[in-house]
């Protein structure tokens, strides 16, 4: 009850710092071009192991970041979203370790029991 | 009956910023997300729910890779288009990318221009936004036939691992299926935006209950998702 009285007037204020200029928006519509065209430049002049790997993912981490901070305004947002959002899939890493680990062994099975085959 | 009931925390207390914010935001007796309204929170709540599903499909496809010991086909090859008598490798992917981008960078002005009510402006990109989702989807239907033609199955294909065929459909397909659902939500919103709805307070056709212009917002939050997943899908699948 208490949040629906609150409500209007932090509504107002709150639309009021939304307005950002449209330049910020075709600033990082132009980084994200960028990042996108470098990106393809990794594979078209066919970088590989570990250069092609970290630069796929440092290019790829700094597109998702303007997106999310930026288009995404969460820039702008109080902690407490912030964290909400961006913490759990964080520990989706954890499942990441643990299917790393399976499929490593899962191959290691089908190199012995297969001799390479499926 | 008596006075509304009050909550002199909510007023009298300013909210404080940082770390001490956050405990105090996430501390009991009242709604956590401040500055947010129910709409666009729910939306957020969505989207963390869609980055597990997604999540998810990465990882099994992470997992079909790493654990298969047959070769994987190399997408750069499997996605090469001749263009004038020129190989492009990932030119087709390449072009996509730029648009899911651009419909992004629409999309955000939208969204600004819905904060200043410009109704003409916000539909005018919001359509726009609709324009480059449809030509991704419609690129992404060509590469589909594309490479059904060539033999690429859910089960087999020619060039190596039957897990690419498998992985390639479902992760494409369901964001394929994301961005469809989003071009629909655009035209929905930028109808009513369109038509002056969060003016003239008219009633939604479903809910009865007038919109605001953040709706715009929370369209955004959700088209701004479905490129970040793009940028996922991009670098994990395409390019890796």
């Amino acid at each position: 009850m208490a949040h629906a009285q609150t409500h209007a007037p932090q509504h107002a204020a709150h639309t009021e710092h939304r307005q950002h200029p449209i330049k910020l928006y075709l600033v990082v519509w132009g980084l994200l071009f960028v990042l996108s065209a470098l990106s393809y430049l990794v594979d078209f002049f066919g970088l590989e192991g570990y250069l092609r790997w970290s630069l796929i993912l440092i290019f790829m981490m700094l597109k998702a970041g303007l997106i999310v901070a930026v288009f995404m305004h969460m820039a702008w947002e109080r902690l407490a979203l912030i964290y909400a959002v961006i913490l759990p899939p964080l520990l989706v890493l954890v499942f990441v370790a643990l299917m790393v680990s399976e499929s490593n062994y899962i191959l290691f099975t089908r190199l012995t029991f297969f001799g390479g085959g499926e | 009956m008596s006075a509304p009931i009050k909550n002199p925390a909510a007023e009298t207390v300013p909210r404080q910023p940082g770390l001490a914010g956050l405990a105090a935001d996430w501390a009991s007796d009242q709604r956590t997300f401040k500055d947010v309204s129910w709409g666009k929170a729910m939306m957020w709540i969505f989207l963390l729910s869609d980055t597990f599903v997604f999540g998810c499909f990465l990882i099994a496809y992470m997992a079909a890779r790493m654990s298969t010991a047959v070769p994987w086909p190399n997408p750069s090859e499997v996605f090469a288009l001749e263009i004038g008598g020129t190989h492009m490798p990932l030119i087709l992917i390449a072009i996509m990318t730029f648009v899911l981008i651009s419909s992004s960078g629409t999309m955000a002005m939208a969204v600004n221009y819905g904060y200043r009510r410009d109704r003409r402006k916000t539909a005018a990109l919001m359509l726009l936004t609709a324009l480059f989702g449809a030509a991704f989807v419609g690129m992404q239907a060509f590469e589909w036939s594309k490479l059904i033609a060539e033999g690429v199955r859910p089960w087999a294909n020619p060039w190596g691992a039957a897990q690419f065929g498998s992985s390639f459909f479902m992760i494409t397909g369901f964001h394929g299926t994301h961005v469809t659902f989003g071009v629909i939500f655009l035209l929905i919103i930028a109808r009513k935006v369109w038509r002056g709805d969060f003016e003239t307070e008219r009633p939604g056709f479903f809910t009865s209950r007038k919109g605001r212009y953040e709706i715009v917002e929370i369209t955004g939050l959700y088209w701004h998702f479905v490129d970040l997943v793009w940028v996922f899908i991009f670098a994990f699948f395409y390019l890796w």
